[in-house]
């Protein structure tokens, strides 16, 4: 049976656009790993108290109406205060290179762009879990 | 030869080409594909006859432009007469800098506005609701209340403009503020032209801006038809959209499909509150995505047409011609755009507008190079307007109404998107109406089938998209990406806090009583009482919240 | 026992529960010791089965929350791994809004992992972590197809068989006997065309088989009845405490945990020394 990598996807904010985070969930599936997608318009509580509570391996944000500087802060902030804060924590969107390494700096583990294939973020997230 | 025999002699003509000519290069020289596909999964031949399109009526396939089934254009001089409307969507930050833009691109040359919302408006919460944090002003202009509107539209006359509102879950409220606005400046609603959105069925499908559950939303849809066929004769009251369905990832058929569906269900409930098709019919307009697969999006265009004119017809008994027509609005398709090497985005944009074009498109907006990464910048936006102005004044494909016509190619192809489309909506049927085949999450499980199989052709190379997995360059250089002001949000807050000082509150609160109680009754049109909340300068929040109170809130079916 | 902390476990530290619920899905022989080491209490399992779409956690999600006002809430949402791949897709946390911002209640998705169509193999133990864990009511939310409604008979102390009209699976259900493993029957989605007369034909059937059980219509999304169902669930608890039947259920639930982990360990094993164990039962059991 073996270990399951578990990843939460969320789509923090009022960011309707799901395309992205539905497929990266199906390809991490087609993977072996177990994705518990959160859908839409979560607050960053709610993403870190599901993260919690599922004891997830890794956490995948999806952000791409431009609110990722105000609300990566605060997903980070509530699971620091939920005592998940070692967690890693990947962000997935519209992110421009300036962006990216202010996030990174915070705490987020990586920044995927527009193009990113699925193979390079299921690589990352299985060797982060190793 | 009658056609019969015609058909048998091509048939063996075709045969021995294949024998004689096809197959010995073939042996050779091996396709690049063992199979070619439309995206609908459709297969593509080396070549097209009349074998492929047997059978084919002129004047019922086809017909003459502007007359029934519309297959080759809603009017008979098309772009002769006028060319399409060259609309490009905008807005972002606060209502003064949008004001800015649009004033600037109607010294352009553009003809009519495009306003695009921010999230928190569009989904019914003041720019200081803890939803918004982070949001206001992001994706579009905030608006929090009648006075942002005014603001919005300083110096712009509206009896002179047409203007397009991205809008859907809020449409009746910011409809209710333009009507307001309107007024100030004197301007009678009759004399009103433009567009909301006002589609929620796509939103539970592909865009997510959506506030309360589907029947509630129905009856605020058919609450404003039947406002404007009194008040905004010359106002569409909505825009039936499949180009969000189509960046959610479906492909042609499934984008014509679940559109034509949703105009069903519309046009259903609209019947159902006792409207006339005839008259409302007139009033509906779409909007559709123009995306990277030249002739199966002009094949689409057509088809969608054609299939329209005929439901309008058959399934509704409509007979005013005027309202068998499917007018639509066209974008180029967004998720085509990349990141790297953001200027190959120009050429793609120019194919797809002239796809619209030659589909018959009634207005178009361009998207910018570098909306991969961001809002467009002036430069950019101007590059966009200009392509839609070359293509019009340069390239002569203006002159002649559907130059495609006839191509066996394009007819089979537009057979081809009828047919397959037509099988949707017997399924949707059977499954009892779009708005059931949407809470069951059957749409969205198509659509992301669709996007899954596109996803996986680029990650394997069967699907090239240059400069991302083939022809790729070293690091690209650092693109200028527009930024929003970071304080942006905390003006608009204080803004807010100031209005809600300032303004009569007893009014407000009187008025949201009056609203709270017709949502409840459901007895009475919701337009009036909206539009008395927004002139005593209730705010979006406040509004919205009244109906949520009332209607509750929908939550997105899960697909597994 | 691995990284868990004793002491947090016994102080319900949510933290602590849900490494506890990760280890026991993994490990089969340290979940045994977990669960082991804390006191067992006293509480009741509510599983909810029907097919795909009549609304299960829409149910869930109401129920809990209104029992969440009195009581801490566990819900566990199990969903199908994927035969091929091993992986899996939990979305009902979805359409649990209500309970996901309710600190009363605690949610955690569960994979069935190998079991085709049923119950996740560490099902048992998780339940029983969540019942020590201070939750006085665990909902157990599958999927409804194959082998899992008879899981959730062996699982649960209250089974509710949801079903919604325009489905067509009540006849499935009927043919397969599976109509018989429901304690409360739920008609969700009562606003749509033909739940009147599903709900008269559920009852017809169990008036038939001399079942004396309850039929609820339901509306999960505006929440129509559901006080009631949260009514006629309490009565049922209060049954079988009184009638001492929810001693056997008990007593059920710990055998099947016992056998399901056999089983398990079972699977594991290759061919010759299943021929083996299978020779050494014989012995023991005196040929049968």
């Amino acid at each position: 049976m073996g270990k399951k990598i578990k990843v939460l996807i969320a789509k923090p904010g009022l960011d309707g656009h799901d395309r992205g985070a539905k497929v990266v969930a199906m390809a991490l599936r087609d993977a072996g790993m177990e994705v518990i997608y959160t859908g839409l318009r979560q607050s960053p509580e709610d993403i870190a108290k599901a993260a919690l509570q599922e004891d997830v391996d890794v956490i995948g944000l999806s952000i791409l109406s431009g609110a990722h500087m105000k609300l990566c802060p605060r997903v980070l902030e509530f699971m620091k205060q939920y005592g998940i804060g070692e967690k890693p924590v990947f962000v997935g969107g519209i992110i421009p290179e300036d962006d990216a390494l202010e996030l990174k700096k915070m705490g987020i583990f990586e920044v995927f762009g527009p193009g990113t294939s699925l193979e390079k973020i299921i690589d990352s997230m299985r060797k982060i879990v190793k | 030869m009658g056609e019969k025999e015609l058909m048998e002699s091509l048939k063996s003509s075709e045969a021995r080409w294949k024998e004689r000519v096809l197959n010995p290069v073939l042996k050779r020289f091996p396709e690049r594909k063992k199979r070619f596909e439309a995206s609908s999964g459709t297969e593509i031949k080396q070549v097209y006859t009349p074998l492929d399109i047997s059978g084919f009526d002129y004047i019922n396939q086809l017909g003459f432009p502007g007359e029934y089934p519309f297959t080759r254009g809603v009017q008979p001089t098309m772009y002769r007469g006028r060319f399409w409307t060259m609309r490009q969507y905008a807005g972002f930050g606060t209502a003064e800098e949008s004001n800015k833009r649009y004033r600037y691109l109607l010294s352009q040359g553009q003809t009519g506005l495009s306003i695009a919302f921010d999230l928190p408006t569009q989904i019914g919460y003041d720019s200081d609701d803890p939803m918004a944090e982070g949001e206001v002003g992001k994706v579009g202009v905030a608006i929090d209340s009648l006075k942002d509107m005014e603001i919005l539209f300083d110096e712009i006359p509206l009896d002179k403009v047409s203007t397009s509102m991205t809008i859907n879950s809020t449409a009746a409220i910011l409809l209710a503020m333009y009507i307001a606005v309107a007024e100030k400046q004197g301007v009678p609603p009759e004399k009103l032209k433009g567009t909301i959105q006002n589609d929620i069925l796509k939103e539970y499908i592909a865009r997510g801006t959506y506030i309360f559950p589907p029947d509630p939303s129905m009856r605020i849809i058919t609450n404003i038809f039947e406002y404007c066929s009194k008040n905004l004769p010359e106002f569409n009251t909505i825009s039936i959209s499949g180009y969000h369905i189509r960046e959610a990832g479906a492909n042609a058929v499934q984008e014509v499909a679940f559109t034509l569906a949703d105009g069903i269900a519309y046009v259903e409930a609209a019947i159902k509150a006792g409207l006339d098709p005839n008259v409302f019919g007139k009033r509906l307009s779409f909007f559709f995505n123009a995306h990277s697969n030249f002739f199966e999006e002009i094949a689409k265009f057509r088809a969608a047409r054609r299939l329209w004119a005929k439901i309008m017809k058959e399934r509704f008994g409509v007979t005013d011609s005027k309202a068998l027509k499917l007018r639509f609005h066209t974008q180029t398709g967004g998720s085509t755009l990349t990141a790297q090497q953001p200027m190959n985005n120009i050429i793609r944009v120019a194919f797809q507008a002239l796809a619209a074009v030659l589909g018959g498109t009634q207005s178009l907006h361009t998207n910018s190079f570098d909306e991969a990464l961001g809002l467009p910048t002036e430069e950019s936006v101007t590059i966009a307007l200009r392509t839609q102005q070359i293509i019009a004044h340069e390239t002569g494909v203006a002159d002649v109404v559907d130059a495609l016509g006839g191509s066996y190619f394009v007819e089979y192809l537009t057979n081809e998107v009828e047919k397959d489309a037509t099988e949707y909506l017997k399924k949707i049927d059977e499954l009892g109406g779009m708005v059931r085949a949407i809470e069951d999450g059957y749409i969205q499980k198509e659509i992301l089938n669709s996007a899954y199989k596109a996803q996986l052709e680029i990650e394997k190379g069967e699907q090239v998209i240059v400069g991302v997995n083939k022809f790729t360059s070293k690091e690209d250089k650092p693109m200028k990406i527009l930024k929003i002001d970071p304080e942006l949000e905390e003006k608009q807050k204080s803004r807010l806090k100031k209005l809600k000082k300032d303004r009569n509150n007893e009014k407000v609160h009187k008025s949201l009583e009056q609203l709270k109680k017709v949502a409840l009754d459901n007895k009475e049109n919701l337009m009036p009482y909206i539009i008395e909340a927004v002139k005593a300068y209730a705010t979006i929040g406040e509004i919205s919240n009244v109906l949520r109170e009332v209607f509750g809130e929908y939550t997105e079916a899960v697909i597994l | 026992m691995t990284e868990l902390s004793l002491e947090k476990l016994k102080a319900e530290d949510v933290k602590e529960i849900s490494k506890a619920l990760t280890i026991i899905e993994n490990d089969p022989i340290e979940a045994k010791k977990i669960v082991g080491a804390l006191d067992e209490k006293d509480y009741c399992v509510i599983g909810l089965t029907g097919s795909p779409g009549s609304g299960k956690s829409t149910l869930t999600d109401r129920l809990a929350s209104l029992f969440s006002l009195k009581e801490k809430i566990g819900i566990i949402a199990v969903d199908p791994s994927s035969p091929f791949t091993g992986g899996a897709f939990l979305g009902d946390r979805i359409r649990m809004k209500r309970t996901s911002r309710n600190d009363n209640v605690y949610i955690r998705s569960m994979a069935s992992r190998g079991k085709l169509g049923g119950l996740s193999p560490s099902i048992y133990d998780a339940v029983e972590l969540l019942g020590r864990c201070g939750f006085k009511k665990v909902f157990v939310e599958t999927v409804g197809a194959g082998q899992s409604e008879t899981d959730i008979a062996n699982l649960a102390d209250i089974v509710l068989l949801v079903l919604a009209p325009g489905l067509g699976d009540e006849i499935q259900m009927l043919k397969a006997g599976i109509m018989e493993i429901g304690d409360i029957y739920v008609v969700n989605k009562m606003d749509i065309e033909g739940a009147s007369r599903l709900k008269s034909r559920i009852e017809a059937v169990l008036d038939f088989s001399n079942h004396r059980k309850d039929v609820i219509l339901t509306d999960g999304i505006k929440g129509t009845n559901l006080e009631e169902l949260a009514r006629l669930i309490e009565k049922e608890l209060q049954f079988l405490k009184e009638s001492g039947k929810i001693d056997e259920k008990r007593k059920k639930r710990k055998r099947f945990n016992k056998l399901n982990t056999v089983f398990q360990e079972l699977k594991e094993l290759p061919d010759e020394a299943i021929d083996r164990l299978v020779e050494e039962l014989k012995k023991l059991t005196g040929g049968r």
